[in-house]
C-alpha cells in the first residue's frame, strides 16, 4: 500500500530535546506517527512530552523499544555520527532531515553504509518520507496538505515537494508515498532507488518526479524509467531559467562531463516517456495528463 | 568559499605541495621590489581575482625586469578583468602576485572535487594542461584519466601512479608527482577543501613537479572547524549583498532582472524563477528565506531585494507548511512598513490559515496584489511593471 514506511514503521527521533527535533516531533505524534523512541546522548531515562521515552544511545531504543526507523534532527557537524549510530545499531530506514552537513563527513558515513546491507538512508538535507494512507509522517512536510492515495511523488526539493502533494490533493489525487531524497551532493537513495520502489508497489498507479539542475541524478532515472518502469509517470525540473554565468570553477563541471543543465535533464526525461510539466504550477495536471496518456513505451 | 591564488598557494606550501616563489604586491612599486627580491631573469605578473580564465583575460603576463613588473602591475592594478567567468562586467583587480619565472617542460591538469556519481573525492589528471579542460572533458572524456579515493584508505600510491604513467610521466617524476598528489589529497581533507584544481601543473625541464596556478574553494559547512580559513575571506572579491544575505542565512544570488523574488525553499525558489520567465518577466535574483521564515528574516529579505535598484515589483511566494500563513503575513506587513515598500508588491500564500493570512494582506492598508497560485503570482507581477 505504500513504499518505505506503512503501519508498522516504529520511528526514533534523533535530536528530539533539540528545538528543531522536539517541534517535529509533536507534528509527528500528532499525525499519528508511531514514534516509539527519541535518543539524546545524556538524557537517557527522560520522556518526551510524557510518552515518548528518551535513551542515550540508539541501540537502546531498538532493543527497548522497537524503533526500526530513524529521524534525525541533529546538528550538522555531528549528524553523519547519528547516521552511523543508526545504522550500527540495526535501524534499516535512517531519513536524515538536517540540513548543512559539511561534505567530506558524508562522503564518510557513505562508505561506512557500504558495510551495511540492507540499511537505507535517505537525505540528507530532505523533507522525510509520508505515507497518508498508514497515518505515517517521517519528517518536517506539512501533513494536512496530503491525502491517501494512489499518486507516487519523489523530489529533491523541500517545499516545491508541498507544491506538487498540494496541487495533486485539490485535483483529488491521493498520493501512495511522497518521498523527499534531498538536494545535497552526497546523499543516499537516489531517484532510480525509489522509482524501483514505486515500480514494485501494487498500490501506486503512477509518479511524478521532480528534479533541479546540478548533477546527474535524474538522467540516470530517465534512463532507468526508459528501460524497465512500466507505470504513468510526469516530471519537473527546476532552475531553468537560472543563468550558466556564476561558475565554480572547472571541476565540478568537468566531473559530471557537461551533464546537469535544465534542457539536457528535461530532454533525457521526455525521451525516457515522462510527460513534462512546462511550469512549476501545472505539476498536478500533467500528472493527470499523464495517467490518461498511460504508461510509456517501452523501446 | 573562494580564495585567491597566492593564498592557495600559501596552504599548498603548508602541505608539501610544490609552487614557485611568490610575492604579493598591492601597488606597483612593491611589485617591482618584488621582481628584483625574486631575481629570476623572467617575472610573472598575475592578477588576483576569485575567479578563473585570467590568462585569455589579460591578467597574466611575464616581465622581463623588474621596471616591466611595475609597469604591468601598474597597467592591472584597479582595471576590470573581463574573463570567461566574471561575467560581461568584469572583477576590479586590487592585488597581484609576482612569481619566479621557471623552466616548464610540461603543462598538464589535476583536479580534485567530489563526484556526486560515485560519492568519492576524485582526482581527474589530463595531459591537456593549461587549455580550454571544460572543452576537454566534454569532447574527449577519455582524455580525463580519473581516481575515485576510498574514504577508509585515503589516497594510495599506487593510484598516483596509476595517474602518472597515464599521462606519460617517467624517471624520478614518477615519484615527484604521487607525493605532490597525496599532500594536495591530505591538503584537500584536512581543509574540508571542495574544489582544488591545477591547472596547469606544470613538469619542470629538471623533471621537478611544481603547481603553476591553484584555485582552492572551502566547503561552506565545514567552515565552522576551520576558524584559520576564515583569514582569508576576500569581502572585496563577493557581491556585497550576497555577503549581507549570509549574515541573515539566507541564500541570494543577484540577476540581472527586474522582479525580486522572496520564496522558501531552493526548489521553489528556482521554479518561481522559472514561471516569472515564462510568462515574460525577469527575475531580479534567487532569494531562499529558509523554512522557519520570522518577521526579522523577512524584514532582513525585504531590505536585500530592495536594495537592488534594478528592482521594479517584489513577488513573495511563501508555502507555509508547518509555518503558519498569518503568521507570515503579519512578518510581510510589518517588513514592508519598515521599508516603506514603493514598488507594487505580489503575495502568494499558501498552508495552513491560508485564508487568515489572505485577510490580514487585505486589511493592512498595503498595496499589496494577492495571488492565488503560482502562475497568477508571476503574471501579476510581470502586469505591474508594464
Amino acid at each position: 500500500m505504500s513504499i518505505l514506511v506503512n503501519e508498522n514503521t516504529k520511528v526514533v527521533c534523533q535530536g528530539i530535546t533539540g528545538s528543531a527535533g522536539s517541534f517535529h516531533s509533536k507534528q509527528m505524534l500528532e499525525y499519528g506517527t508511531k514514534l516509539v523512541a527519541g535518543v539524546t546522548p545524556g538524557k537517557g531515562g527522560t520522556d518526551f512530552e510524557g510518552k515518548v521515552p528518551v535513551f542515550n544511545t540508539v541501540a537502546d531504543s531498538v532493543k527497548q523499544a522497537g524503533a526500526n526507523t530513524s529521524v534525525i534532527f541533529v546538528p550538522p557537524p555531528f549528524a553523519a555520527d547519528s547516521i552511523m549510530e543508526a545504522a550500527d545499531a540495526g535501524i534499516s530506514l535512517i531519513i536524515t532531515i538536517t540540513e548543512g552537513i559539511p561534505v567530506n563527513d558524508m562522503v564518510r558515513a557513505k562508505r561506512y553504509l557500504q558495510g551495511k546491507p540492507g540499511v537505507r538512508l535517505i537525505g540528507p538535507n530532505c523533507p522525510g518520507v509520508i505515507t497518508p494512507g498508514a497515518k505515517c509522517k517521517i519528517g518536517i512536510m506539512p501533513g494536512h496538505i496530503h491525502k491517501p492515495g494512489r499518486i507516487g511523488v519523489v523530489s529533491r526539493s523541500g517545499t516545491l515537494t508541498y507544491e506538487a502533494v498540494h496541487q495533486l490533493t485539490q485535483l483529488g489525487l491521493g498520493q501512495s508515498t511522497a518521498v523527499g531524497i534531498g538536494g545535497d551532493p552526497v546523499n543516499g537513495t537516489d531517484f532510480v532507488d525509489v522509482l524501483k520502489l514505486f515500480n514494485a508497489d501494487p498500490e501506486t498507479d503512477a509518479v511524478i518526479m521532480i528534479g533541479e539542475i546540478g548533477g546527474s541524478a535524474e538522467e540516470a532515472g530517465a534512463e532507468y524509467v526508459a528501460r524497465e518502469f512500466t507505470k504513468p509517470i510526469a516530471g519537473f525540473i527546476a532552475g531553468q531559467s537560472a543563468p550558466p554565468g556564476k561558475r565554480m570553477g572547472h571541476a565540478g563541471a568537468i566531473i559530471s562531463g557537461g551533464k546537469g543543465t535544465a534542457t539536457e535533464k528535461m530532454k533525457a526525461m521526455e525521451a525516457a516517456g515522462f510527460l513534462m510539466a512546462a511550469s512549476p504550477a501545472e505539476l498536478g495536471t500533467t500528472l493527470q495528463e499523464a495517467l490518461k496518456r498511460g504508461a510509456p513505451k517501452k523501446r | 568559499m573562494k580564495i585567491h591564488e597566492y593564498q592557495g598557494k600559501e596552504i599548498f606550501r603548508k602541505y608539501g605541495v610544490p609552487t614557485p616563489k611568490g610575492i604579493l604586491a598591492l601597488s606597483p612599486n612593491e611589485a617591482e621590489a618584488a621582481a628584483k627580491q625574486l631575481g629570476t631573469p623572467v617575472v610573472v605578473v598575475k592578477a588576483q581575482i576569485h575567479a578563473g580564465g585570467r590568462g585569455k583575460g589579460g591578467g597574466v603576463k611575464l616581465a622581463k625586469s623588474p621596471a616591466e613588473a611595475k609597469d604591468l602591475a601598474k597597467q592591472m592594478l584597479g582595471m576590470k578583468l573581463k574573463t570567461i567567468q566574471t561575467g560581461p562586467e568584469g572583477q576590479t583587480v586590487h592585488k597581484v602576485y609576482i612569481e619566479e619565472g621557471l623552466a616548464i617542460g610540461q603543462e598538464l591538469y589535476l583536479g580534485v572535487t567530489l563526484d556526486r556519481a560515485t560519492s568519492r573525492i576524485t582526482f581527474m589528471a589530463s595531459r591537456e594542461g593549461g587549455v580550454e579542460i571544460e572543452e576537454v572533458a566534454e569532447k574527449h572524456p577519455e582524455k580525463i584519466l580519473r581516481e575515485a579515493v576510498d574514504p577508509a584508505v585515503g589516497f594510495t600510491d599506487f593510484q598516483g601512479r596509476k595517474l602518472a604513467f597515464g599521462l606519460g610521466l617517467s624517471g624520478p617524476t614518477v615519484n615527484k608527482f604521487v607525493h605532490f598528489c597525496a599532500s594536495l589529497y591530505k591538503m584537500f581533507m584536512e581543509t574540508d577543501a571542495s574544489i582544488v584544481e591545477v591547472n596547469p601543473l606544470v613538469i619542470l625541464k629538471d623533471g621537478g613537479v611544481v603547481a603553476l596556478d591553484a584555485k582552492v574553494n572551502f566547503d561552506e559547512n565545514a567552515l565552522y572547524r576551520h576558524k584559520e580559513l576564515l583569514e582569508y575571506r576576500d569581502l572585496a572579491e563577493e557581491e556585497p549583498r550576497e555577503t549581507q544575505a549570509k549574515e541573515w542565512d539566507l541564500a541570494y544570488i543577484a540577476l540581472d532582472g527586474n522582479i525580486g523574488c522572496m520564496v522558501n525553499g531552493a526548489g521553489l525558489a528556482m521554479a518561481t524563477m522559472d514561471t516569472i520567465k515564462l510568462v515574460g518577466g525577469a527575475p531580479a535574483n534567487f532569494l531562499d528565506v529558509g523554512g522557519g521564515a520570522s518577521k526579522e528574516k523577512v524584514t532582513a529579505a525585504f531590505k536585500l531585494i530592495l536594495a537592488d535598484p534594478a528592482v521594479k515589483a517584489v513577488l513573495v511566494n511563501i508555502f507555509g507548511g508547518i509555518m503558519k500563513c498569518d503568521v507570515i503575513a503579519e512578518g510581510i506587513i510589518a517588513a514592508a512598513k519598515e521599508v516603506k515598500l514603493q514598488v507594487p508588491l505580489v503575495v502568494r500564500l499558501e498552508g495552513t490559515n491560508v485564508e487568515k493570512g489572505k485577510e490580514l494582506l487585505r486589511n493592512s492598508g498595503l498595496a499589496i496584489t494577492p495571488a492565488d497560485n503560482l502562475r497568477q503570482a508571476a503574471e501579476k507581477a510581470v502586469a505591474a511593471i508594464k
